[in-house]
């Protein structure tokens, strides 16, 4: 080992019940103590987070009687990015009758994860699916529907079953919107009160449990202290952390960061999704990239000109001098292998000089032969409004021209450890959606985060979070004036003044590019010890520099974007750092995580688990000491490992 | 600023803007029909000065026995006054609503002064609350004119028809008739399809389309049939 | 291209708030329209000035966050498009563009471009769901919903809630906003049983935030990014109007 991090106690509490796995879930559940519903009203429950997870979950926890504060950094609950999500949710309805079951969604979760996640929490969450749908439908989500009046499905991201239920290209809007309204409903009702415009820069742990958090009003820049009974953390993805991703702008990873820094363990932090079918980037100006669902890729066909740096028009390029580089090296799969072999599969492309478009940095998706065999009007009503958003961005018709395509950072399965329960390691906060890191291991099939998310938020945190609850009401007598809460908004006061008083010659922005573009290039499709190494000391002096030119305009009590942004990017620094830590230490390739070290002769990823079977959760140790690795080791009972193939 | 209680929801609701919009929307239709058989009445002037006067007295015996004479007129004539007063009461109130939700601007609130006229408005539909004034103030004239005869260009007369005659010989008496009816002509235009589409009937694209024909034909029936007489009377063709 | 900008400056909600004119160059016709606004933002921040606030997220025309009255257009020129997805190539080189807030009494500016439109929530709070607590829902195909009224359904869902349809209705109103609700929650057999009372308390709420009434003028569908149409306002006005005559509405 180095002197990047130490090792530490393996996990072992992990609060799994144990026995069959098909009956784990309702063991847990009968086993849990119950708070009674007298009671609950004296009870709350801080909730960071408006998403799928968060909102699913306030609008639970009010409506089960808790009394409970919700927060989010938009002006409206309904904003959370969650809203975002195209393609579909995965439920194990099997209304199709075409083999799916709970043990085959489990089944292919794991192993789409790459066999790093847990064989007990994807059970339940495969179990749980069935009831997220239930649900939406009954708060009026419109999901797709048959002519006959029953629900829609298709198939998604490579899988054999068609469980995949949609909303149009909008099924994250229409989900989120059901939990939004759900959480509106109890805001009427006076069970949850609802904290728009208000960032959590803190969390506050009192005797050694999570009791509260510090939050700034972002309009008039009050340092707020809430405690609570319990604190939920819903608040995202850190995708962000590139610069450049699929993510809203807004999206940061200060709520887990703080909590990480608190004392609740990082789990795998390298483990970040690229997404194949986004939009190129177009020039330096770029904030941020848009995806296109990957449904195109059902009939798309991807490839670059066979020369390198062949700039002709794509139309003028003869068959025989095109590559259609995906369907030749995995003609099982075709264009449809996952995610993370598509995406390093252009990557490579790339790099020998095949790119194409004005960046170099795009391959070809082209509809030609699609059309030709269905017809305009079917490839219209199929993705009609994605070629309209393509042609709004890049002002080229996809009808008449390829499309040109890129991977981007998508989603990140590392997050917040957690125990079966949800729980992180600092009693009393829990975690839950894409902030946690429960599911999906190394990598995340499509479809899967908005069904995790709502099975975290609406069944299985308000289940668990009742046997904390039960057991560890807040003293009586603890308020804000508490020293550890005072401390904490203290801390982040300072942390203000400190931004603003730098003063320097570069904006947040700048660096956040800067910092992006080094993970990109060290951090993101392909990684190997050399450039990790190499990226950990540019972000290092990056972060040194950032602390003293960085320049906040404005002050501290008032709606102040610039200060925002800060906030943020210095948190992705450190998080940068421990990304890049973790992606060294896990020295084989596995989901979404390449070391070019770790391959096949074939240039495959080349799991070793062996070694690596195991989440790696990180300990904070303090800033500038090295972070302490806790192993936990993840054993299958009931799904054999083995090396992904799409030959 | 919530409202809370459901009573209190109810109430709230029942003085909102839809209600006020369904009483201008029966208001202005009851109007709109009774100058369908306005205009039906004065296109009798071309059956002479007996057929136009018998029709006048007529009117006032609709309903007898079991009404008393001029009865049926005078209920006529309450439905009408409640009509024109419930619309012009909501017209003021959605009005000063409208204001207090802009600042006063309307949708003058913005500093550029581009794109003042918006993308798809008509002229008829913002023109609805001076052109409604217009016409109140055509009415008013109008009866005074023609109903009590209190001025009476071209001479007085106890026959409605020898009232007509004489005000319409004279050309700017015309003009200010047919000022008003175009006048009269935009707010119909606007006003009989947002009358349906406050009442609820717009239930779609093609139903949003169907409703504008149909105001456009209803204002094109009305202004034509109300133009006729008094253009006549000014060439001549009438006397 | 280069570019003159008229922004409305108002450092908070009690400040007076006034144009203020700033030059942005070499503007790439493939930036979006906020994209540009960073360029102005960055260039403001290295010359200390404050940078100028305004509201965005996902800028892929789906969150509602974003909120720009372009040369007196809500959203910007383009059709069916939200501000974050407006391009650079839809102005000219030299072109001067006006930036103005959203603008309604129910809307307070908060600060430059940023305006509070917190009175949707509350509309919705007043009663745009269907009470289905979790866990209490049967079978998701237990009800057959025939398809044109699920696609009804969905085209009102579409809203983001950007409020464009208030900026740019000459009275003030937020009637679409509430029509695509009403349409959404009202063409489901789940909507059903509420569909009285919530068409009565959503109105209630939305005047008495202060937003005026509906003329049917159909300036607010010609900017909604979302191409929610004026039937479903006079959906609202249906289900309103029944609501208030049913038998025991009250
Ligand atoms: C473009 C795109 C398309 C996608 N498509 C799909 C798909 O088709 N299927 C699928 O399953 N998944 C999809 N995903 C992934 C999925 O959408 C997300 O993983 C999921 O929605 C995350 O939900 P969440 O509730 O965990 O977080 P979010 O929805 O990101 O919510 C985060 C919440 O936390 C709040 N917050 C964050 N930080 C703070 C703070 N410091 N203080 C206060 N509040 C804070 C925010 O305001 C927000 O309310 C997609 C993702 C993207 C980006
Ligand atoms: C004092 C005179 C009048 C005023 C101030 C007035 C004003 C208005 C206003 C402000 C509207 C609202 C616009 C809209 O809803 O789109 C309206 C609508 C209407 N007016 Fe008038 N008006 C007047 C007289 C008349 C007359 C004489 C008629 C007779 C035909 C009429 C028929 C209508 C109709 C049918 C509507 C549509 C109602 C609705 O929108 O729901 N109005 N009027
Ligand atoms: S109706 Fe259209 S313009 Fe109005 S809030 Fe919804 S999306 Fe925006
Ligand atoms: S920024 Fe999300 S819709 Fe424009």
């Amino acid at each position: 080992m180095n002197d990047l991090y130490t090792l530490g106690e393996p996990l072992v509490d992990l609060k799994d019940p144990g026995g069959p796995i098909e009956d784990r879930w309702d063991k847990r559940r009968f086993e849990a103590k119950l708070v009674s519903p007298a009671n609950r009203r004296r009870l709350s429950v801080i909730v960071i987070g408006t998403g799928l997870a968060g909102g699913s979950a306030a609008a639970t926890l009010g409506e089960a009687g808790y009394h409970v504060k919700s927060f989010c950094y938009q002006d409206s609950p309904r904003r959370a990015h969650s809203i975002a999500a195209q393609g579909g949710i995965n439920a194990a309805k099997d209304y199709r009758n075409d083999g799916d079951s709970i043990r085959r969604l489990f089944y292919d979760t794991i192993k789409g994860g790459d066999y790093r996640s847990r064989e007990s929490n994807v059970y339940r969450l495969a179990q749980v699916s069935e009831s997220i749908i239930d649900q939406a439908v009954a708060q009026g989500v419109p999901f797709a529907r048959e002519y006959g009046g029953l629900l829609d499905t298709r198939s998604f991201g490579g899988v054999q079953v068609s469980r995949t239920f949609y909303a149009r290209g909008q099924t994250g809007q229409q989900l989120l919107l059901g939990a939004y309204q759900a959480l509106e409903r109890q805001v009427q009702a006076g069970t949850v009160d609802l904290h728009t415009r208000h960032e959590m820069l803190d969390l506050i742990v009192i005797d050694g449990r999570a009791r509260g958090v510090v939050i700034r009003d972002m309009i008039t820049g009050e340092i707020e202290t809430h405690l609570a009974d319990a604190v939920v953390l819903a608040s995202g993805g850190y995708g962000n952390a590139f610069y450049l991703s699929t993510n809203a702008m807004g999206c940061n990873a200060t709520a887990i960061w703080r909590a990480h820094r608190k004392g609740a363990l990082f789990a795998n932090p390298c483990f970040t999704q690229i997404h194949p079918t986004c939009i190129p980037v177009s020039g330096t100006h770029q904030s941020k990239l848009t995806l296109m669902s990957e449904s195109l890729r059902n009939d798309g066909r991807i490839w670059v000109p066979a020369k390198a740096g062949d700039d002709r028009d794509p139309r003028e390029i003869p068959e025989t001098e095109r590559d259609y580089f995906l369907e030749r090296m995995y003609p099982a799969f075709g264009n449809l292998v996952p995610r993370d072999v598509a995406s390093r599969a252009a990557k490579n492309q790339c790099d020998a000089g095949h790119g194409v478009g004005p960046t170099g940095l795009g391959v070809y998706l082209d509809f030609v032969d699609a059309i030709g065999r269905l017809g305009r009007s079917v490839i219209e009503s199929k993705y009609g409004n994605l070629f309209d958003m393509y042609r709004k961005i890049t002002a080229e018709d996809p009808y008449q021209v390829p499309m040109r395509i890129y991977p981007a950072i998508h989603y990140t399965m590392g997050g917040l450890w957690v125990d079966y329960d949800l729980q992180s390691s600092i009693p009393g906060l829990f975690v839950i959606g894409e902030a946690n890191f429960s599911d999906h291991g190394a990598n995340r099939l499509g479809a899967s985060a908005l069904m995790q998310g709502l099975a975290d938020g609406y069944f299985i945190l308000p289940n668990t979070i009742n046997d904390y609850l039960a057991a560890n009401p807040l003293s009586p007598g603890i308020d804000t004036s508490h020293p550890e809460a005072v401390k904490a908004a203290t801390a982040v006061r300072d942390r203000i003044e400190k931004l603003l008083a730098i003063n320097g010659g570069r904006s947040v922005d700048s660096f956040h590019r800067e910092l992006g573009s080094i993970l990109w290039e060290h951090c993101g499709m392909e990684r190997n010890a050399e450039g990790l190494e190499h990226a950990i000391g540019l972000i290092r002096g990056l972060k040194e520099q950032f602390w003293s030119n960085v320049r906040v305009t404005g002050h501290d009590e008032e709606l102040n974007q610039a200060l925002e942004r800060a906030g943020r990017v210095a948190d992705f620094f450190e998080l940068a750092e421990l990304m890049c830590i973790d992606a060294l230490n896990r020295a084989e390739s596995c989901g979404g995580h390449f070391r070019s070290e770790s391959q096949t002769d074939e240039g495959e990823a080349l799991r070793r688990d062996g070694e690596y079977a195991y989440v790696a959760a990180w300990e904070f140790t303090g800033l500038g000491t090295p972070p302490r690795l806790h192993k936990e080791n993840l054993e299958f009972e009931y799904v054999e490992l083995q090396q992904r193939s799409y030959k | 600023m919530t409202v809370k209680t459901t009573a209190g929801r109810y109430g709230r609701a029942l003085r909102s803007s839809v209600v006020l919009h369904a009483v201008m929307a029966v208001g202005g239709l009851i109007m709109a029909l009774y100058l369908v058989a306005h205009m039906y009445g004065n296109l009798k002037i071309f059956s002479g000065q007996a057929a136009f006067d018998g029709y006048s007295s007529y009117l006032r015996t609709i309903g007898e026995p079991l009404l008393p004479y001029s009865g049926a007129l005078w209920i006529l004539r309450v439905v009408l006054l409640v009509s024109v007063g419930a619309h012009i009461y909501a017209a003021f109130v959605l009005w000063h609503r409208a204001r207090a939700a802009t600042g006063g601007k309307g949708g003058w609130r913005y500093q550029t002064t581009r794109n003042r006229r918006g993308v798809q408005r008509s002229y008829a539909s913002f023109t609805m609350r001076w052109g409604g004034i217009v016409i109140l103030l055509f009415v008013i004239y109008h009866l005074l004119h023609l109903t009590a005869n209190v001025i009476a260009p071209g001479g007085a007369s106890e026959s409605p028809y020898e009232r007509m005659i004489n005000g319409f010989s004279i050309w700017w008496v015309v003009l200010s008739y047919v000022i008003a009816l175009i006048a009269l002509g935009f707010h119909l235009r606007h006003g009989v399809w947002s009358a349906f589409a406050s009442l609820g009937a717009n239930t779609s694209v093609v139903r949003r389309r169907r409703l504008n024909q149909l105001a456009y034909a209803v204002t094109i029936v009305i202004i034509g049939g109300f133009l006729i007489p008094p253009v006549s009377i000014l060439m001549g063709w009438v006397r | 291209m280069n570019i003159t900008l008229r922004i409305w400056r108002q450092q908070n909600h009690d400040d007076q708030g006034r144009m203020v004119s700033y030059g942005v160059d070499d503007i790439s016709p493939d930036m979006s329209f906020l994209e540009m606004l960073d360029v102005l933002n960055e260039q403001l921040t290295l010359t200390g000035d404050d940078p100028v606030a305004f509201d965005h997220d996902c800028r892929e025309g789906i969150c509602g966050m974003c909120s720009l009255m372009i040369n007196g257009l809500a959203h910007g020129p383009e059709a069916l498009t939200a501000t974050c997805q407006l391009h650079m190539r839809h102005f000219a080189d030299g072109d001067v563009i006006d930036i103005e807030p959203w603008r309604s009494n129910a809307f307070p500016v908060i600060k430059d471009l940023i305006v509070d439109r917190s009175a949707l929530d509350r509309i919705v709070q007043a009663g745009g769901y269907i009470s289905a607590p979790t866990g209490s829902a049967p079978d998701a195909n237990t009800t057959s919903v025939a398809r044109k009224d699920a696609d009804r359904a969905f085209d009102g869902a579409a809203c983001i809630s950007c409020g464009a349809c208030v900026a740019a209705c000459p009275n003030g109103s937020a009637s679409l906003f509430l029509g695509a609700k009403i349409t959404h929650l009202g063409s489901l057999p789940q909507g059903q049983p509420e569909r009285d009372s919530r068409a009565v308390s959503m109105t209630a709420q939305h005047d008495a935030e202060g937003f005026g009434g509906c003329t049917q003028i159909g300036e607010c569908t010609a900017v909604c990014p979302a191409g929610i149409p004026l039937d479903m306002i006079s959906q609202l006005n249906h289900d309103v109007l029944s609501g208030l005559t049913q038998p025991g509405g009250q």
